[in-house]
């Protein structure tokens, strides 16, 4: 186990390198003028060599790939050409917002996706069961950039019983950071009210991301669930008298769930990628929030930056999955 | 060598087919979701083809204005109200159709072709090759797709081809790998041998006798992608990258309704619905022509 774990983390190192390569060509590929958008409009030619030596924006592209990796290895992830911030620095700030908000919906859409799962396959072709189809089908097809709009119509700006968007509002000091996750940060510190504020604006951006997951989840689970009710040791419980609770409970749920668990790994990356919409729509001050700003100015270190991070976080995730999956299923535990 | 086979396919796989056909449309038919997912994407392709012309106010569509009719709320006149600069948005909203409609099928054809010959050189190749194919694939597919998508369309610049290219370049890896998979299970089959002994070369082998066979998982792939490639196009537009406006798009205009959010709400509500619309018809037949075409996905 141990040593699988250690090989996949060594397969790490070949995915950054990768990822950078990747990123570097898309931002060469660039027709427009990254540099005259930073210098501004009234910038003279002598400004603009000025940047562009500043940042090695002249240098061939090996060498900046080069320096890019060098630096890489210090942790560092170059500078924002618009606000000459450190890039890492600033993924430092905004991916705990990005990963709070994610794992929060992939958290309500477990929850409440496997249990829904399993019971639609309890009442397979009944009429629950085909309402659940449609209404699947329904919630994958809602552009959560619209649903986003709805709930904040509705829930902000007509009955006013949530915030428009943000994570905190700007008078709120915020808690003492520990993990960067508001609402962990409000509990360590002992502040109820921060911690219920907090979650007063997550609620909304994490309903509007967690849709379309929750029903992908739940008909996931319910696939596999039929599957598995068809199998000979769940006959064999119940040839044992077993009580049918601890059949579904036991037998069904467990087994059903560890395929399921694949799909939740996968869910996570599509996430990080989905979560740009919702940070958009809701001003949550996240890593996708980051990137599109960047990207609409063609300030492409941050965008290489924000790449690698999610690139890598997807394949740490689906490690830790792969390793539960172990924990859960001990036939592939020393496959 | 093909002409002693030809005979034979004629007397036999003909009738065969057809009855294969018939027992599919009959499938496809006792299932009313798919019905109903049918008759949605025939409106919508209805309105991709006809919007503009159609719009009860087609002017508005070519970039009129009237600042006399700004923010008129929904009304007999305007169903769907009017926006920040008097455009009846019912017509705005029909004349996008043709945009999302027309990207959609271009993200879905350009990105299963790019990954149909991933996946199919890699299978049929094996070895270094198709490690080489697949590790590359797999590394695409690590990079959030609508964040690849973004950075993609920012460098290549705006416009309606560019956006198209760029979300089909995040596209291809899914096809890459399912086609892969394909392709490995099918070159084991005896048609193929059969194909190798009587001299076909291996791209003769690989595109007229294992790709034909693989088409079903690919075109079930390709129409349940085609919901999601409408909305990775909007959300594009939402986000500010795509279309440039005067060209009427969903996204976009549902990014304009925004900011004027909560007073003029109705701005948003027809290209809202027009896209959840389109993109839930999409996905029902997508379903129905799998539980068709793919009896293994069936449950």
């Amino acid at each position: 186990m141990l040593q699988f774990i250690l090989r996949r983390i060594l397969l790490l190192i070949p995915v950054i390198f990768g990822l950078t390569i990747i990123m570097f060509v898309i931002a060469r590929l660039l027709p427009g003028d990254p540099v005259g958008l930073a210098a501004g409009a009234n910038a003279t030619q002598a400004e603009r060599q000025a940047l562009a030596t500043e940042f090695g924006l002249d240098r061939p592209i090996w060498a900046q790939y080069g320096t890019y990796v060098a630096g890489l290895a210090r942790g560092d992830l170059g500078r924002s050409l618009l606000t000459r911030r450190p890039v890492a620095q600033d993924i430092a700030t905004y991916l705990p917002a990005t990963l709070e908000l994610v794992l929060a919906a992939l958290a309500l859409a477990v929850i409440l996706g496997v249990p829904l799962g399993l019971l639609t396959a309890l009442w397979r072709n009944r009429w629950p069961d085909y309402l659940s189809q449609v209404v699947a089908i329904g919630a994958i097809s809602m552009p959560r950039f619209f649903l986003g709009l709805l709930l904040q119509l509705v829930f902000a700006m007509w009955l006013m019983w949530l915030p428009l968007g943000g994570r905190l509002p700007i008078i709120v000091f915020p808690p003492h950071k520990v993990t960067g996750f508001l609402t962990i940060d409000a509990l360590l510190s002992g502040n109820g009210t921060i911690f219920v504020t907090a979650l007063r604006h997550l609620a909304m951006p994490t309903i509007a991301l967690s849709l379309s997951p929750l029903a992908t989840i739940m008909r996931m689970m319910r696939a596999s669930a039929i599957e598995v009710m068809g199998q000979d040791y769940v006959t064999t419980a119940r040839a044992l008298g077993l009580p049918r609770r601890k059949i579904v409970t036991k037998v069904i749920a467990r087994n059903a769930f560890s395929a399921t668990l694949t799909v939740i790994g996968l869910y996570f990356g599509w996430l990080l990628g989905g979560t740009v919409l919702v940070e958009t729509v809701f001003d949550w001050p996240g890593l996708g929030l980051y990137a599109t700003k960047a990207i609409v100015s063609q300030d492409m270190m941050p965008v290489i930056g924000v790449a690698l991070v999610s690139g890598l976080i997807f394949v740490v995730a689906n490690l830790l999955i792969d390793t539960a999956y172990g924990l859960i299923n001990p036939k592939v535990r020393y496959a | 060598m093909s002409k002693l086979a030809d005979p034979i396919a004629a007397t036999a796989a003909g009738p065969v087919r057809r009855e294969k056909l018939a027992r599919a449309l009959f499938r496809f038919r006792q299932s009313r979701l798919s019905l109903l997912g049918a008759a949605i994407v025939a409106l919508v392709l209805f309105f991709a083809l006809l919007g503009s012309v159609l719009a009860p106010y087609p002017d508005d569509v070519r970039g009129s204005v009237s600042t006399a009719a700004r923010f008129l709320a929904p009304s007999a006149a305007h169903p769907f109200g009017t926006n920040e600069v008097g455009q009846d948005v019912l017509s705005l909203t029909m004349a996008g159709t043709t945009v999302s409609v027309l990207a959609g099928f271009g993200v879905v054809i350009i990105g299963s072709l790019l990954g149909t010959l991933v996946g199919a050189v890699a299978g049929f190749a094996g070895g270094l090759v198709d490690e080489a194919l697949m590790r590359f694939t797999d590394l695409v597919l690590t990079i959030p797709s609508l964040i690849l998508a973004m950075a993609i369309a920012a460098a290549l610049g705006p416009g309606f081809e560019n956006m198209v290219l760029a979300i089909s370049l995040s596209w291809w890896p899914g096809y890459a790998r399912l086609v892969r998979g394909e392709v490995l299970a099918a070159r084991e089959e005896v048609y193929v041998t059969a194909a190798r002994a009587i001299g076909a070369s291996p791209a003769r082998v690989l595109f007229r006798h294992i790709l034909p066979n693989c088409l079903s998982p690919i075109i079930v792939k390709m129409s349940l992608d085609m919901g999601f490639a409408i909305l990775t196009v909007a959300g594009l537009g939402f986000i500010g990258i795509g279309v440039r406006p005067p060209t009427p798009e969903w996204g976009t205009l549902l990014s304009t309704a925004r900011s004027y959010m909560p007073d003029y709400w109705w701005t948003a509500m027809a290209p809202g619905m027009a896209m959840f619309l389109a993109v839930f018809g999409f996905n029902l037949l997508g379903d129905g022509l799998r539980d068709v075409l793919d009896p293994r996905g069936r449950r």
